[in-house]
């Protein structure tokens, strides 16, 4: 079976602290690291080659930096690694990503194609549905368990209040939550294979210009546009009240009333 | 001396994968495991990072280790003592203290015998040089080594036996000519399970609780003579550079420990509101938190420099006693002030602080004591 698994670097988002004054994100010194829900599913496509033997081959869009978050798949044990770097690809929103991550599946063998819910520093969970969208594959989003039948799996799709249990035929589509597994670590000779043996193939819009349609990549090719970033003002600490629901309830009006959001 | 340390992203992806290793599996119950006072739990740590390849680290693929150099092994270690400094212990004297020797002056055969299974993990190393007349004077062994056939006869007690009764595999020094002195020590390769290699007695501690040390008493142990060491007469020798290189691991150790302690009391201080400001805003508390740093990085600077002596094959003695004694020392006095910072709270169990103190202590005594380190250290420079 060849499974690929969509990853994408990010910044520690518990590590990143803003700047008060602009509101925006202080990134400097900030680790990066693998989004925690496509580690999950690279985790789960590393169980499944475990248990079954697959290949596993992980795809990310990204700056030559995201090389590491790679590397750091190859020593968890991934086999392949392609990283799509171009200045023509950046600043991309979800649908030129999708688009253009789309168009190097295309030229990659796979049977499940594994995505994360979404993305730590986004949170938008488009990528994976869109590049399904692309790929007229089928999809399920939100698994949490995934197992294989025959040339089909059986996913645990979640609901805030309850799952459903779904076979998908081969070759499909689904995005991984962070729930789904808990990543391995890498081992010491995976991160020498991974430097020494392996590599990170470099693909750039040359490698993939028959497979994508140049208006959707990109800057250019990016239907969102951000009108305004704003952070909400600074809150204070809280402070903790281990009291009653009747003590409670006479605490929170006197709150409001003191800060005349009622009278 | 052309100096060029580099971190490789080799570096940097072991380093983290330690890190991880460490946050999520060795943090949660080190203060526990120190409580406990039980080696069980930490040696149930050490299998599950010979699965990661940790426990060979500096030693090569085709021997079961992992192929990586001097600072690799720095570096993790810095990381696990960072949490817990019993783990750390275990770890460097299987490393640099079983490990090496055995590796460094065995036969091809006792390599595949014994390092081979070391290195991957399926077998934990142990050292015995320290006697109760012998410590900082090793040559003053009363240990003996008599060969009666194709045997040696080991009798005698070592005490203070770091990992003794869970490793499988010692080295063990004794005298095989007293009338030679230090020349007349041998070491020797023996298995736990030996007739007559019996552990007595279990020591009771100030810090570094959740490792075992006991004491041996080797009454007419049978030791094959293959299981010699190197030569007759070379054991002195082994010991020294054993401990040369082990001193790049406790520098480590050193650094890790104090590096733990800055980072939690520089938390505290930046979160601990006393006369309506942090306490990191009182110049008092943020000019100790400044000496501590530039002390960890001094020792980590110095760690670093032997470690990377070693690599390059140069003479690195006095570099790793200097780390060792510098590192070491600035554990001790950052952790006293972490302790400090925190306050009352800082000697109440209820943070790591005040553990992190009594671990530091041993660092300056084991592995020659600080004091021994000025000597190693000025001979050297008044040679």
């Amino acid at each position: 079976m060849n499974i690929v698994v969509c990853i994408k670097q990010v910044p520690d988002t518990n590590e990143v602290k803003l700047d008060p004054k602009t509101g925006t994100l202080i990134r400097e010194g900030v680790p990066s690291i693998i989004n925690p829900d496509d580690k999950s599913g690279l985790e789960a496509a590393l169980k499944l080659k475990d248990q079954l033997g697959a290949h596993v081959t992980v795809l990310s869009m990204g700056p030559p930096q995201a090389d590491a978050a790679l590397r750091e798949a190859l020593a968890m044990g991934a086999d392949e690694a392609i990283l799509l770097s171009d200045r023509a690809f950046g600043g991309a929103d979800t649908w030129a990503t999708s688009s253009t991550l789309a168009a190097a599946l295309r030229k990659i063998k796979y049977d499940l194609i594994i995505t994360g819910r979404q993305a730590i520093d986004g949170d938008t969970a488009q990528v994976g549905p869109q590049i399904a969208e692309h790929l007229g594959l089928p999809q399920v989003s939100y698994v949490e368990d995934l197992s294989v039948e025959g040339a089909s799996i059986i996913v645990k799709r979640i609901f805030e209040d309850g799952y459903h249990k779904i076979k998908v035929k081969l070759p499909c589509l689904i995005t991984a939550l962070k729930e789904m597994s808990i990543p391995r670590y890498m081992t010491v000779g995976l991160v020498y294979d991974a430097y020494r043996e392996k590599e990170v193939k470099i693909w750039t819009l040359r490698d993939i210009e028959d497979t994508v349609d140049k208006s959707n990549i990109g800057l250019k090719g990016s239907p969102t546009k951000v009108k305004a970033s704003f952070t909400k003002g600074a809150k204070t600490a809280g402070k903790v009240h281990n009291v009653d629901a009747r003590e409670a309830a006479k605490i929170i009006v006197e709150k409001l009333l003191e800060k005349y959001i009622i009278s | 001396m052309v100096f060029d340390l580099k971190f490789t992203e080799e570096h940097e992806r072991i380093r983290q994968m330690v890190r991880d290793f460490v946050e999520k599996e060795v943090a949660p119950g080190a203060a526990e495991r120190d409580e406990g006072e039980d080696f069980a739990p930490t040696y149930e740590l050490l299998k599950k990072m010979g699965k990661l390849g940790l426990m060979g680290l500096p030693y090569p693929q085709e021997y079961g280790g992992a192929g990586a150099d001097q600072i690799a092994y720095a570096l993790a270690g810095m990381e696990i003592n960072k949490v817990d400094a019993s783990l750390g212990c275990a770890y460097s004297v299987h490393i640099s203290l079983s490990g090496w020797p055995i590796f460094h002056y065995g036969t091809e055969e006792q390599r595949q015998k014994y390092s081979v299974p070391m290195f991957k993990g399926e077998k934990l190393g142990a050292f015995g040089l320290t006697e109760p007349n012998a410590g900082s004077d090793s040559g003053a062994s009363e240990c003996t080594a008599v060969l009666e056939g194709d045997h040696y006869i080991l009798n005698g007690t070592k005490c203070f036996i770091t990992n003794s009764g869970y490793a499988d595999i010692y080295v063990v020094f004794a005298m095989t000519d007293k009338s030679k002195g230090v020349k007349g020590i041998s070491a020797f390769i023996v298995e736990k399970d030996t007739p007559g290699f019996n552990f007595t007695k279990q020591e009771r501690k100030m810090g570094i609780r959740s490792t075992v040390q006991r004491v041996i008493e080797m009454e007419n142990v049978k030791v094959p003579k293959e299981n010699l060491l190197g030569k007759e007469g070379e054991g002195f020798k082994i010991a020294m550079t054993t401990l040369d290189g082990g001193r790049i691991g406790i520098a480590a150790q050193g650094a890790g420990i104090a590096d733990g302690a800055y980072e939690y009391a520089l938390n505290y201080a930046k979160e601990r509101v006393q006369f309506g400001k942090p306490i990191a805003a009182q110049q008092v508390i943020a000019f100790k938190l400044a000496d501590m740093h530039t002390k960890i990085e001094a020792a980590k600077l110095l760690t670093l420099q032997a470690a990377w002596k070693k690599d390059n094959k140069m003479p690195y003695s006095k570099d790793a006693a200097m780390a060792k004694m510098f590192a070491t020392d600035t554990a001790m006095e950052v952790t006293t002030e972490a302790v400090q910072i925190l306050g009352g709270a800082g000697f109440l169990r209820d943070h790591p602080v005040e553990r992190m103190m009594r671990d530091a202590k041993i660092t300056q005594i084991y592995e020659g004591t600080n004091e021994i380190q000025k000597l190693v250290i000025s001979g050297q420079i008044l040679r």
